[in-house]
Order: structure tokens, then sequence, then C-alpha cells
């Protein structure tokens, strides 16, 4: 599914996905739909993600809450002090709205609830990249 | 102590999720208190733990046969021992955190921990009301227990 805004591009967005769930994180790989992103690295928690992060460069990353080690929330600041163009949209079953607004304090882009559709994830993919 | 009228927050959760993530409802039925002893696991259990303003316990229980139709419905191929604890951990973890949407961030939920086997026993919390919501899909039964402060 090109987006309309990214045809022509000449570097693919680069996505890290960042989930405790290895079905999730397989999920998010499988159903996004865009030519233009190429996934770079998956995580299980916040320190590999920091990890990755330093390693892969991504353009846009999706980022579970809760997590072992560390937590997404902690991770969003993280990752938005080394790099402040990055966008990031949280999947997270964590469905209050003083979640959302943390995180989107925090740094966050975006914010999909658990359970989601393909439909919803790629709708939310394509308007993290609207925003780059 | 968990009220009556505060499950349908977990009902509705249960029905979501697999209307959502299987694109299949399954049939909840009425949930019921438990009165003595605990209930019965299946092959794998998703534990969450909560704290905060209610503390206790939540946790999701089903056999590997519905996990395994579950995989498949969401386009998983892989049915290994490990996704089997991974789905009812996040299963769990779902309807969990999809609570906060009627209970608010002080209802702070843990990283599932999972149970396999049959014969594993979870102590129902001391001092709270217990309950348990029968979930019927396809073929199988699967069962969400409540059990707060």
């Amino acid at each position: 599914m090109p987006s309309p805004e990214r045809r022509g591009a000449q570097r693919p967005l680069r996505l890290l996905i960042v989930d405790d769930s290895n079905i999730v994180r397989r999920r998010i790989e499988r159903s996004q739909q865009f030519e233009e992103l190429e996934v770079v690295g998956a995580a299980a928690n916040g320190l590999e993600a920091l990890d990755l992060f330093k390693r892969t460069d991504p353009d846009l990353v999706t980022m579970d809450l809760t997590m072992p080690q560390m937590d997404g929330i902690e991770c969003i600041e993280r990752l938005v002090r080394m790099k402040p163009e990055v966008r990031i949209l949280v999947i997270s079953a964590l469905a209050d709205k003083a979640t959302a607004v943390d995180a989107m304090e925090k740094g966050a882009n975006g914010f999909l609830n658990k359970p989601f559709t393909d439909r919803q994830l790629n709708e939310a993919l394509a308007e993290l990249m609207r925003g780059r | 102590m968990l009220q009556e009228q505060e499950l349908k927050t977990f009902v509705d959760g249960t029905t979501n999720y697999f209307e959502v993530a299987a694109q299949q409802p399954a049939s909840v039925g009425s949930p019921y208190l438990v009165t003595e002893g605990t209930p019965a696991m299946h092959e794998y259990t998703g534990v969450i733990s909560v704290s905060g303003r209610r503390e206790g316990i939540v946790y999701f229980t089903a056999p590997k046969a519905m996990l395994t139709v579950l995989l498949m419905k969401m386009q998983e191929n892989d049915f290994s021992h490990e996704n089997m604890r991974d789905l009812v951990g996040e299963v769990a973890n779902t309807i969990s955190g999809n609570a906060r949407r009627d209970f608010g961030n002080e209802f702070v939920i843990s990283v599932p921990s999972v149970l396999a086997g049959e014969r594993a026993e979870l102590p129902l919390v001391p001092g709270a009301r217990s309950f348990v919501i029968p979930i019927n899909w396809r073929s199988h039964s699967a069962k969400l227990v409540v059990s707060l402060k």
C-alpha cells in the first residue's frame, strides 16, 4: 500500500517494532502493507529497543508500554532524547486516557489500542508516516 | 471488593478481544462467584497481577487446542510451546489493560506470567471476591478469572 506522499521516495522508511510478545511483533511485521517501510529490527523490551535503535537508526517505532526491564514510557523518553525527529506509534492494551496523554507528552505521535485489526494498524502507520 | 457490575468491564473486554483479534465472536457466559476451592486450570494460563487502587489477579486459562486455532486465525504459523505461552499471556494482558478504560490508570497491571500444565494451581487472593467468566469459542471452552479486592 504505497502512500501518495511517499511515492518516489529514494530511501525506505526504517521501522523498529518493540513489543514483549513475539506474536505481536510478527503480526505487525506481517500485516503492515507499505512498500516504503522497511522493518529494521524487533525488540522485546525497552532496553533491547535502545540497543537496536542505536544500531539501526529507525525513522519510525511501534512501541508497547507494558514490558519487562524497561517499559515503553521510559523508552519513548530516551528515544526522543536520542533522535527528536523519530516518530513513535504506541500500540498498547492500556486503554485509559491518562496513559495515552502521558505517552504523547513524552514524545509519542500516535496511539493504537490492542487488540487491533490489520486495517486499524495500517491506518495508524499511514498517519505516522504522514507526519514525516 | 469487586462488585458484580464491575465484571461487565471484563466481559466486554473478553468479547472485544475475540471479535477483533480472532474476527469471530466468543460466547461469554454469565460470571459466577467462586465459593470454594480454586477454578480448574486448562493447559495454559496467563496471569496478570493487579496493584494500585485495586489488588489481586486476573488470569486467562485455555486449552492448547483453542490457542492453536486462535493462532491460526491470526495468520500465525508457529504453534510452538513458546508461542502458546506468549499468546495466553497476551490475551490476559490485553483484557486487563483494556479494563483501565473503566478503572483508570490506578489499576496497575504487571507483565504477564504464564503457567503451563493442567495441574498448575493458582491460589486466589485472600479477602478478594473471585469470579469466573466462562468463554466458549468455536468448540472450545476457556475461562477468565478475576480475583480483586
